[in-house]
Order: C-alpha cells, then sequence, then structure tokens
C-alpha cells in the first residue's frame, strides 16, 4: 500500500513536467506559428493606435519567454483571462459550459457501460444459443446505420411526433435538465450498446476457459454464480482498461449531440471558438483537457489496483 | 471394502470438423472406499477425460458421454440431472487439478475460495465457513493459516497454492478424491511434501483416490491399483506390485523402462517404441537391447579441451522504492558462481524453483546482462563483447527453452522457423542451400523433411520440442543452453528427446548446459552436476558421485524427495 501511495505522489510531480511541456507546445502553436491576431480582431483596416492597443492589452508586446510565463502562469493558477469573442471571463465560460456537457455525458456513460455489461454477460452465458446469436446479429445491424440516422429518426418521432422528449435547447437546475438530456443520452446509449456489447463478450469469453472456472465447476457452483462473480470479476480488468481510457472525452463533451440538441456544452464551446479563432478559450481548452487526461489515466492506475490484487503500483 | 466408484464400459466422444473421435474407449474400473487407484497415460490418452467424466465436467458440446455407466455409491452420475451432480461436485467427489497457478481465482483470497465450498454445500454462514477455512489451511501445513487466509493466489509459492486446493477438496470431506496430475508441475521437494500430505489426509478421512498421472515413479509411491490407458483404451490393469514387477502390456514395459534411474547410469533409456511397433503390437525385447551399459566419466585432453570458463559471474536485480523508484535492495539471482566447462561434455545444473539456474543460463549468453564477473568461452570474454560482436557469437551459442508449446511462432511455417536464423547468420549461399539444411535437420531431428510447410500446431508436445531443437542446430552451435527443454514433455516423449540429444552432441561434438528441476533426467544426461540454491552453487562434481555420495545436505535432501519408482510394499519386503 505504501508503495501505491508513493506511485500516487510521484505521478502528480510528474505532472509538474508534463504541463510545462504542453504549455510549450501551446505556446508554439498559438503565439509562434499562428497568424497574428491582431489583424483578425480589427479588420482589414486598423490604424496604427489601435493596433499597438490591442496588442497591449493581449499581451503581446512582451517578449516570447514572457508569453510563455504568460501560459505557464494561466495553467497553475486555472486563471486563463477574457474570451476575445464574448469578453467573458474563461473559467466562468467553462463553469456554464462543464454542467450540460457532464449532465449528459455522465449519465449517458454509466447507462452505457453498465447495461453493455449485463448484455454481454447474458450472451456470453448463452454463447453458441439463439438468444446469443440474435443479439449478436442485432448489435452488428445497429452498428451499421449512421448515428445521424439515430439522431434525426429519434428527433423525429420520439421528440417532435409524440412529444416524449424536449426537441432541443438546455435548462440548468435539477430536474429541469432531465427534459432536456433524456433524449441524448438514449442516443449516446444506443450508439454505444452494438460495440460495446460485442467486445465485452469477447472479453468474457476469454475467461470462460480459464482453469479456474473448471475449478468453480468441480466445486459444484451454479452457472450464474460462476458468471457473474468468477468471471465478471477477471473480466473487469479488462473492461476498466477499455472504459477508462473514455472518460477524459465525458468533460470534453460530445460535439455532435450538444451540436444537434443545441446544448450549450464544452463541446459546443469549443466549436464556437475555433469558429472565431477566439485563442484564449482554444488554449485553455488544451490545457484542461491535458490535465484531465493526465488525472484519469491515474484514476485509471488506481482502478486498477481495486479490480486486480495482483498489481502493484511502483 | 465396497465399491465407491464403478466406471462400467465408458465411452467418451468428441465431436470435431473431422468427425466424431472416441476419446475414452470402453474402460472399466472401480475405486474402493479407501484406496488409491493410479490412472497413467501419456497426454491424450484420455485419463483426464476419463476424471472430468466423473465429475460430470466433459465439456459439452464438443464432448459427450456415448455408452457405460458412472457409478457412485450405486448411482448413475451418467443419467443424473445437472442439479444432482453440483450437489455431487465439490461435496462428496471433489478434484484437484493439474495448474495450481492458473486453478485458483486470481482475483479472489484463498480463504474466501475455500469459504466459498462450504457455504454451498454445509450451509455455514461467512463467519463459520472462514474459520473453518483457517482451520483448513493450517491442516495442510500453511504456516500462519489466519494470515495465509488472506493472501490472494499471487502472494503464495506453487507449492502453497496446490495445499490451497488441497484444502478446497478436502473442505467437506468428500468421500472420493479426484487428482489430476497434483504435481507434476511442482519441484520434487514440494512434490513429496504434497504427497505426503494429501495420503495423510486420505488415511484421516478414509477417502478413495483416482489419482492421475503420466509419471510411473509417482504411482509407485501412492497406489494400490494401476488403470494404464493408450490412446483412449484401457491396456493395463493390476495391482501396483504386479505392475512393477511383472507388466504384461509392452506400453506399461516401455512406460516403466523410459524413466530415467538414479541407481543406473545407462547409455541410452529405452523408449516405448523399443517395446511396441506403431501399430501395438509387441517387440519382442532380447538382452542385448535393454543392457544397461555403464556410461563412464572420460576426459581426454584433446579432445575436451576447456571451452566455458565462468568467473566470480553475478546477476542482481534491483529492488526498488520510494517515491522516485531509487534501488533500494538488490536481489541475488545468481551470487559469485565460477565453474568451468570441457568441449563435447555436458553439465547439469539442478535446484529448486527460484535458485537462479534460468537466470544463470540467460546470463551466460547474455541474454540477461550480468552484474560483474567473467564469461570467458573459447578464449573470448562474451561480457566484454559489443553488439555487433556479441551477434557474431550468436550462432555459436544456443538456446532451448521449457516450452514447446509457446516458443515456436505459430504463424511461421517450420520452415521459416528453421529459415530465419540460418539467414540471420549468413548461413547458406542462397536460399535453395538453406531449405536443403532445413530438410537435413528435420530428419536428423526424425522428422520428416517434408513436413517443413506445415505450421507448429499441427505437432504434438515432443515434435515442436524437435522442431526447438532444430532451429538451435541451424546455426551450427557448438554450445547449447538447454532450458528445462524436457520438462514439459511426457515421460515417455521426454526419453526419446534426452536420447536425441546425446546422439545430436555425439555427431556433433556439442557441449551442453543442461538445466532442469528434475535430478534423474540432470542425472542421466550429465557428465558433471552442479546443485543450485539461493544463487550459488552448493555442490559441484561429477554426476555419479553427485548421485551416489552427495556431501552437502542440500543435495541429500533433494536427492531423498525423488520417488523411487519401486511400490513401498516391495521396499518393505526387501527391508
Amino acid at each position: 500500500m505504501n508503495g501505491n501511495l508513493n506511485y500516487i505522489i510521484r505521478r502528480l510531480i510528474y505532472l509538474i513536467p508534463v504541463l510545462l511541456g504542453v504549455c510549450f507546445l501551446i505556446f508554439i502553436l498559438f503565439n509562434v506559428v499562428a497568424p497574428d491576431p491582431v489583424n483578425m480582431m480589427l479588420g482589414k483596416h486598423p490604424t496604427a493606435d489601435q493596433i499597438i492597443e490591442v496588442r497591449e492589452q493581449l499581451g503581446l508586446n512582451k517578449s516570447l519567454p514572457a508569453q510563455y510565463l504568460d501560459i505557464v502562469k494561466s495553467a497553475f493558477t486555472f486563471d486563463f483571462g477574457r474570451s476575445w469573442a464574448t469578453k467573458q471571463q474563461i473559467s466562468t465560460m467553462f463553469m456554464n459550459g462543464a454542467i450540460p456537457s457532464l449532465t449528459l455525458t455522465i449519465p449517458a456513460f454509466f447507462i452505457a457501460t453498465f447495461s453493455s455489461i449485463i448484455f454481454a454477460v447474458i450472451v456470453a452465458y448463452f454463447r453458441g444459443k439463439g438468444v446469443d446469436l440474435f443479439i449478436r446479429v442485432t448489435c452488428i445491424a445497429m452498428m451499421s446505420i449512421s448515428s445521424l440516422v439515430y439522431i434525426l429518426v429519434f428527433q423525429y418521432f420520439l421528440a417532435y411526433k409524440w412529444g416524449l422528449f424536449e426537441i432541443s435547447g438546455y435548462e440548468y437546475g435539477f430536474p429541469n435538465f432531465l427534459y432536456y438530456v433524456s433524449l441524448p443520452i438514449l442516443i449516446w446509449v444506443v450508439l454505444s450498446l452494438g460495440p460495446d456489447i460485442r467486445f465485452y463478450r469477447t472479453l468474457i469469453l476469454d475467461e470462460i476457459y480459464q482453469d479456474y472456472v473448471r475449478t468453480a465447476k468441480a466445486k459444484g457452483l451454479s452457472e450464474r454464480t460462476i458468471m457473474f462473480k468468477h468471471v465478471l470479476r477477471n473480466a473487469m480488468i479488462p473492461i476498466v482498461t477499455y472504459t477508462v481510457v473514455q472518460l477524459p472525452f465525458l468533460l470534453l463533451g460530445s460535439l455532435l449531440l450538444e451540436s444537434f440538441f443545441s446544448i450549450p456544452g464544452l463541446g459546443d464551446m469549443t466549436i464556437s471558438a475555433l469558429n472565431a479563432s477566439d485563442f484564449p478559450v482554444l488554449k485553455a481548452m488544451s490545457i484542461v483537457s491535458a490535465v484531465a487526461y493526465i488525472i484519469f489515466t491515474l484514476i485509471q492506475d488506481i482502478v486498477y489496483t481495486v479490480v486486480d490484487p495482483r498489481i502493484k503500483l511502483q | 471394502m465396497s465399491d465407491l466408484l464403478e466406471v462400467k464400459n465408458l465411452c467418451v466422444d468428441f465431436n470435431t470438423p473431422e468427425g466424431v473421435v472416441r476419446a475414452v474407449n470402453d474402460i472399466s474400473f472401480t475405486v474402493p472406499q479407501g484406496k488409491t487407484i493410479g490412472l497413467v497415460g501419456e497426454s491424450g490418452s484420455g485419463k483426464s477425460v476419463t476424471a472430468l467424466a466423473v465429475m460430470g465436467l466433459i465439456p459439452n458440446p464438443p464432448g459427450f458421454i456415448s455408452g457405460g455407466e458412472i457409478l457412485f455409491e450405486g448411482t448413475d452420475l451418467v443419467k443424473s440431472q445437472e442439479d444432482y451432480m453440483r450437489k455431487v461436485r465439490g461435496n462428496d467427489i471433489a478434484m484437484i487439478f493439474q495448474e495450481p497457478m492458473t486453478s485458483l481465482n486470481p482475483v479472489f483470497r484463498v480463504g474466501d475460495q475455500i469459504a466459498e465450498v462450504l457455504i454451498l454445500h454445509m450451509g455455514m454462514t461467512k463467519k463459520q465457513a472462514w474459520d473453518r477455512a483457517v482451520d483448513l489451511i493450517n491442516q495442510v501445513g500453511i504456516p500462519d493459516p489466519s494470515r495465509s487466509a488472506l493472501k490472494y493466489p499471487h502472494e503464495m509459492s506453487g507449492g502453497q497454492k496446490q495445499r490451497i486446493m488441497i484444502a478446497m477438496a478436502i473442505a467437506c470431506e468428500p468421500k472420493l478424491l479426484i487428482c489430476d496430475e497434483p504435481t507434476t508441475a511442482l519441484d520434487v521437494t514440494i512434490q513429496q511434501q504434497v504427497l505426503e500430505l494429501m495420503f495423510d489426509l486420505q488415511d484421516k478421512y478414509k477417502m478413495g483416490m483416482l489419482f492421475i498421472t503420466h509419471d510411473l515413479g509417482v504411482i509407485a509411491d501412492i497406489a494400490d491399483d494401476v488403470v494404464v490407458m493408450y490412446r483412449s483404451n484401457l491396456v493395463e490393469q493390476n495391482t501396483c506390485e504386479n505392475i512393477f514387477t511383472g507388466a504384461k502390456h509392452p506400453y506399461t514395459k516401455g512406460l516403466l523402462s523410459c524413466r530415467p534411474a538414479l541407481d543406473r547410469n545407462p547409455e541410452r533409456l529405452l523408449t516405448v517404441s523399443d517395446f511396441m511397433e506403431e501399430d501395438g503390437s509387441e517387440i519382442v525385447v532380447d538382452d542385448e537391447k535393454t543392457i544397461k551399459v555403464d556410461k563412464v566419466y572420460n576426459v581426454d585432453e584433446e579432445k575436451n579441451p576447456y571451452l566455458l570458463e565462468v568467473n566470480n559471474l553475478s546477476v542482481h536485480f534491483p529492488i526498488k522504492g520510494g517515491i522516485f523508484g531509487r534501488t533500494v535492495d538488490h536481489f541475488k539471482a545468481v551470487d559469485d558462481v565460477s565453474f568451468k566447462l570441457r568441449k563435447g561434455m555436458t553439465l547439469g545444473l539442478v535446484g529448486e524453483s527460484g535458485c537462479g539456474k534460468t537466470t544463470l543460463g540467460r546470463a551466460l549468453l547474455r541474454l540477461l546482462e550480468p552484474t560483474s564477473g567473467q564469461v570467458i568461452y573459447d578464449g573470448i570474454d562474451i561480457t566484454a563483447l559489443d553488439k555487433k560482436e556479441l551477434k557474431g557469437m550468436r550462432s555459436r551459442v544456443q538456446i532451448i527453452f521449457q516450452d514447446p508449446y509457446s516458443s515456436l511462432n505459430p504463424r511461421m511455417t517450420v520452415g521459416e522457423i528453421l529459415l530465419e536464423p540460418m539467414k540471420l547468420h549468413s548461413i547458406g549461399k542462397d536460399k535453395i542451400e538453406r531449405i536443403e539444411k532445413a530438410k537435413w535437420l528435420m530428419e536428423k531431428v526424425g522428422l520428416k523433411a517434408d513436413q517443413l510447410a506445415r505450421y507448429p500446431h499441427e505437432f504434438s508436445g515432443g515434435q515442436r520440442q524437435r522442431i526447438c531443437i532444430a532451429r538451435a542446430l541451424a546455426v551450427n552451435p557448438e554450445f547449447i543452453v538447454c532450458d528445462e527443454s524436457v520438462s514439459a514433455l511426457d515421460v515417455s516423449v521426454q526419453a526419446q528427446v534426452l536420447n536425441l540429444l546425446l546422439d545430436l552432441q555425439e555427431e556433433f561434438g556439442l557441449t551442453y548446459i543442461f538445466i532442469s528441476h528434475d535430478l534423474s533426467v540432470v542425472n542421466f544426461i550429465s557428465d558433471e552436476v552442479a546443485v543450485m540454491n539461493a544463487g550459488q552453487f552448493v555442490e559441484l562434481d561429477q554426476a555419479n558421485n553427485i548421485y551416489l555420495k552427495p556431501k552437502e545436505d542440500y543435495t541429500k535432501r533433494l536427492l531423498a524427495a525423488i520417488p523411487k519408482g519401486i511400490p513401498k510394499s516391495l521396499i518393505e519386503g526387501q527391508a
């Protein structure tokens, strides 16, 4: 356990050089390589005074190393300044964007993962039988249809025709947001079921032929206990690997669903910032996602030690 | 005594793409209460399938019982429903499997795995079951039982895991215990302890026991009756004593003579094929063939100059600790080992798992970097070579690994496997010449030249090990390290491969280092033997001296643990 704690501390310390590196890449990208933002901001015919004034506002009159330091500072204080496009505090924009994104992606992710695992265990239990074949064929059929078809068909029938859900938009606060995110969540789950069930089924079948399963049978345990207790616990190890890498993307939101359902989330915010060449927002987004990625991989390692006692972090 | 288990005319079939294959053909035997029946045969002879049939665990599909009865206390298990079988399994009939490493569930504590059976069959509460599990762990001789129960399987040694399997099997005090090669994967000393434990427990609980093995040496120590299976059929059945004194079937005779013995030192081992034709008919063995010529330790300064000199070789592995993973200590896998080896001779390295013998073998070839010391091969210091020089050296020294199932690339044909090292070391002018050589090699190792286009999975374990030997020979080496090269093979196949290694040594003047945990095999093949423990040489001497006049206690202990291959009743009779 002591080894695990040392490992976590070490990984957190490693965060510092990684963050400096990320800042350097962002600096090269936005402050050195990218076209001068002043021209974009002031249109075609700015006066010389305007240019000087704006450059000063943006901190672009400083030397390059000083500009780099500015980025580093913002990374460590999480104070990214104001957006060029909306003039809002970027940290506020983040908070406002994160809530819609996370209320959509987190439930969607957990419902999708949980239901796929349940289905996969059932399919593996009935391996080779009719149920197995039926679900597998259905999965393939579901995977073969474009995600756009799901979005349009579900939006048209479930929301527009039958009025079961709101067609689009978002409202802050519980339980109002539920009316808006339910349909995108449903679509997300339907989209993930196909590939996930098939993948988890393979992982579970890999375990079924292991020697310890034979031992469990020789103990006289029922097939159901063997599947849900012995096999699933072992299959969780690769399943965790597969699912945890998706976690950082939850924070970034789902670009496609957010734009189709007009949900003002982080994905939506990123797309607007890209269209407006809103550099500070893009820089902030890059830094936040880098930090999120590092932290989530650390969480993944810690989850590993929980599901697999053989793993010691060193 | 009443018969606990009676197997009558049992037939088991498997559906395969090539049609129905019979795995067990019309076999009958009985296991009386409190007695041990040894079921002997090589891989694929149907002995494990027989055991699984009794447990009702034949994988279905593709397998199914196609005929016969399995009567357990008068009830036919073949006709029983799955619900009934679940109550019998683990409760009345328990089974111990071959692989203790993989037979326990890696993510549960061993105490919980034992308690699970008790909760299931004895209706105990969690607390009662746990206490009983701790008690069972104590009974199977694992130290500090209440703490050991909290361990996960990977925190235990192979022998301890097998003890846990035994504890699990005897938890409900079964009437019948089926043991499928329970000690094959263990060191001799551990094997002896585990066998003793099993028989103490048998005595205590009056269990009937069906003991499956490919090794007649183990059977002799333990069985009352022996059943011999060969190619799905029962070929011989008799009391243990009669099998060892007057085996009738040629296969049994072959099996009895192919295990290297400690007190004899023949030049070759007799194999099953010396007793029996391919079609199963008996070969009349004359005395000429069975003469046991004693191998002589014969050193000719001209013919056998020193080839390899190892000076103070050490391999230490760092143990990391602290936040930044600094090296806090070293694990001394090989610690200050020195020896010399003559050309054309064989040095046997024996010791228990973890004694450093494999590490030493790999460090000699610099597959592992030694920490300090010198390896001087034919006047060249191997430890000082750079990458390019080392590549030249690689063709002169080769290694053959333990597991012929995983050391051949399954996606390459045998031809490609043999050509690759030749091409790498520029042996042969062109592809045609290399193919010619590959064909010649195949014949040298007793395979057919036209099998080059086949893939490894089309060969048996023994044949695959022959392919590994051919691959090692492809680059014309002078020196080969055999790392547990026959340990994964059945005794009968092992004898053939050992004979092959000796033939090749004589023909090409090869020098071997033969690493094994099996002392009788090492005795047979080696001229000199080094006994290793905790990274150091305990004793290094001529093979005969080590085996007949061991000096160190450790060596004596290892030797005492080897199954004698003589039934106990006979030993007592002599005394």
